[in-house]
């Protein structure tokens, strides 16, 4: 294994070579999902658990599978059946599941930093599956993973990603996936979900979507929530629609062959269009059978890889 | 009679560069001579001051001892220890303790207390309104009457203009000082350091700089309107160190001060969620640093302070948005102030002077320069000594500093109040 250290905190940690170490992996255990029996014996014996902090059915899902096809024993542990309601700090609480033991941690948690908290008190490994508002880093993995497949290369695509940029860890993850991989990235939204001091990290930034879309290989719309409306950040989800939207309209007047991607779950009729998301430009189911051989990859190279 | 002999003298106040004696007799200063003048005999002890600066003791205006409330945190013994481990020789201790200091009760308590326990010398700020809240006066005479020096509502600022308004108003019968927290809240809600690209990078909630300048211009243009004095705390802005520029010009009567964090550091010390880097105001830009610096060097800023702010390691070893803001500062506060002078923003003396003189005025204080008849406050410091800061090895009972590990030079070697030692390194 050649990335640093034996956690996945964040892309930002991650060097192109690291990055096409994890997606060759990922392409060998896509084939075995291919198969009619989607297990191999790579973990036997590893425990996995699953800390999450945060609802999620769909990324939480994917490690869990991820973990049983590689034969770990993968035990889930959620807020609501916790003790930190108790007022248990995170560190005491990681620190109990980890002496009972586990070999991987896998925390998705509502605070940036918490994945790194949890890696420098802990001796098991630690994957981030979506800190706060940081990273995602197995979403933009799996995000690399299905342009590649698509369109067999990464470096020189341009790549738009389109919406509550603020908010995102996976806009964050997958500005610096792409830029590290050799594509450009255009980011587009209202100002008011923007965050600052993004043109230093490379992309290209825009309010208006033709703008984003005009060059584009891959358009990646983020979700937009419900409390963003509440807040104030945009005057209603139907101007933001009317505004962002990714619609059949802006789809034909972009380049011919741009390819839609989401990391779900999906506002249909707010940021994409329902004839968007079920068309044939749409990368979105591909984006979920891909997140679980990511994941698997990961899992493997966390615990060691080859030596596992 | 204590001589104190063969040091060289920087008092500020009187414009002293030059190696003197210093007479001590009873608490207070009883002469100050060219070397050799004194003689030895007149005293019955003899401290040799050769190689070091005699400085006037420090006066941080800006300090949280936590007692009574948060004991566990800090107390009026262990904060007063720091203090005199840093050269600082008076401290004023802001309201926010349980409960808060908002009436004589709680004053006294704490004069009490530092009388008993205190290393060095105390003065209460109190609340500007009943229990902080930033409704209701609270009853500033029995405050001041109690021995508080200013008022404030420390890291909750006023949020109404009409109340802080009738609070400048009141405060005129006694001209004391009122302390503002500059933070527009509306503006700021939710953040947890400086808005910009460290924060959008690490998906951090940022607090705009102008939510200093905001309300600090508020507060000016209402001192303004009611003729009273306002002190602005810990400036951390361009914006604000501009605005208290022009408010200067003008002649409103306000004064400043910052601390060295926000002289040294930038947000990126927040690094990989370094909660000892999260403080409020937070940690800003380059720009806003060097404006700090500015403001400084030109007097914009009347004093440094330290900000004190002692958490337990249990409490900052969480989530960076679940860490409490606050660092502590009273035993590196003199050496990172003297970057200062190496760095060449500005001259010795006028570090000193932030340090001791001008915090002094501001809060009244017959103490921050040395002359006869006054107190005998002083720090003996070898400005040269280079050493590592080891947070392990402070006073104070906490050790919540991004300072730990530094380099830094000029250290105090020895600490007097009122004639006493309360501080001689290495006999602890």
């Amino acid at each position: 294994m050649s990335f640093h250290g034996p956690h996945l905190l964040g892309i930002r940690d991650l060097s192109k070579t690291d990055i096409g170490e994890i997606l060759d992996a990922a392409e060998s255990f896509r084939a075995v999902l291919d198969r009619d029996i989607k297990k191999v014996p790579t973990l036997r014996g590893k425990t996995i658990v699953n800390l999450f902090f945060e609802p999620s059915t769909r990324t939480r899902t994917s490690f869990e599978l991820a973990g049983k096809r590689l034969s770990a024993d993968v035990v889930n542990f959620s807020q609501s059946t916790s003790s930190v309601v108790k007022g248990e700090t995170l560190i005491d609480t990681a620190r109990t599941i980890e002496a009972m033991p586990a070999e991987i941690l896998v925390i998705r948690h509502p605070h940036s930093g918490a994945a790194e908290l949890l890696a420098r008190h802990v001796s098991a490994s630690v994957i981030n599956a979506g800190d706060g508002m940081h990273e995602h880093p197995t979403q933009a993995l799996l995000d690399l993973y299905t342009v590649r497949e698509a369109l067999r290369r990464v470096e020189g695509l341009r790549i738009a990603i389109v919406g509550d940029v603020l908010h995102s860890r996976v806009a964050r993850s997958d500005i610096l996936a792409f830029k590290t991989m050799g594509a450009s990235v255009v980011v587009c939204g209202p100002p008011t979900l923007l965050p600052p001091g993004l043109a230093e990290w490379g992309a290209d930034v825009t309010v208006r979507i033709e703008e984003a879309l005009r060059d584009a290989d891959v358009v990646i719309a983020l979700r937009m929530q419900m409390e963003r409306q509440n807040a104030g950040f945009v005057p209603s989800l139907n101007e933001y629609a009317v505004l962002y939207g990714l619609t059949r309209e802006r789809i034909d007047r972009a380049r011919p062959g741009l390819l839609v991607m989401h990391p779900g779950p999906i506002n249909r009729g707010v940021e994409i269009a329902p004839e968007v998301a079920d068309s044939a430009a749409s990368l979105i189911l591909n984006q979920v059978a891909n997140g679980m051989a990511v994941r698997m990859a990961v899992l493997y190279l966390v615990a060691g890889g080859a030596s596992a | 009679m204590i001589l104190v002999r063969g040091g060289r003298l920087i008092d500020p106040a009187s414009g002293t560069d030059a190696p003197r004696d210093l007479l001590v007799d009873g608490g207070t200063v009883a002469g100050i001579e060219e070397p050799g003048i004194i003689r030895p005999e007149a005293a019955n002890e003899v401290i040799e001051a050769e190689g070091l600066a005699i400085l006037p003791g420090l006066a941080d205006v800006h300090v949280h001892l936590r007692e009574p409330g948060f004991e566990y945190k800090e107390t009026i013994a262990s904060g007063t220890r720091a203090a005199a481990a840093g050269g600082v020789t008076s401290v004023c201790c802001m309201p926010n303790t349980r409960p808060v200091n908002d009436c004589g009760a709680v004053t006294r308590f704490i004069v009490e207390r530092a009388a008993a326990d205190g290393a060095v010398n105390v003065f209460p700020i109190g609340a500007a309104t009943k229990g902080s809240e930033g409704d209701g006066l609270s009853d500033i005479g029995e405050l001041v009457g109690s021995g508080c020096v200013a008022v404030s509502d420390d890291g909750r600022p006023i949020v109404s203009p009409a109340v802080m308004r009738r609070v400048l108003e009141y405060s005129r019968i006694f001209d004391i000082p009122v302390v503002n927290h500059c933070e527009d809240l509306g503006l700021s809600a939710g953040g947890v350091m400086n808005e910009g690209k460290t924060a959008s990078a690490l998906g951090l909630r940022g607090i705009p700089g102008a939510s200093e300048e905001i309300m600090a211009r508020r507060d000016i243009a209402l001192a303004e309107l009611t003729g009273a004095r306002l002190h602005v705390a810990h400036v951390s802005t361009a914006g604000a160190v501009r605005a208290v520029r022009e408010a200067k010009a003008r002649g409103v009567r306000v004064t400043a001060e910052t601390c060295p964090h926000y002289f040294l550091l930038t947000d990126e010390a927040v690094g990989r969620y370094n909660t000892n880097a999260k403080m409020n105001p937070p940690l800003r830009s380059a720009e806003d640093r060097r404006a700090v610096r500015e403001g400084l060097a030109d007097g914009t800023i009347d004093a440094i302070c330290t900000d004190h702010a002692p958490h337990q390691a249990d409490e900052k070893e969480v989530e960076f948005d679940r860490a409490p803001f606050g660092i502590v500062g009273l035993e590196t506060l003199l050496p990172l102030s003297l970057v200062l002078w190496r760095e060449g923003v500005m001259p010795l003396m006028d570090v000193v002077r932030r340090l001791t003189q001008t915090p002094a005025e501001i809060m009244k204080l017959d103490r921050g320069r040395l002359a006869p008849g006054l107190p005998a406050d002083l720090a003996l410091v070898d400005l040269n000594a280079e050493y590592r800061v080891d947070a392990s090895m402070f006073h104070g009972k906490t050790r919540n500093t991004p300072f730990d590990g530094w380099t830094v030079r000029g250290r105090v070697e020895r600490t007097l109040v009122g004639g006493v030692t309360v501080y001689r390194r290495g006999r602890e």
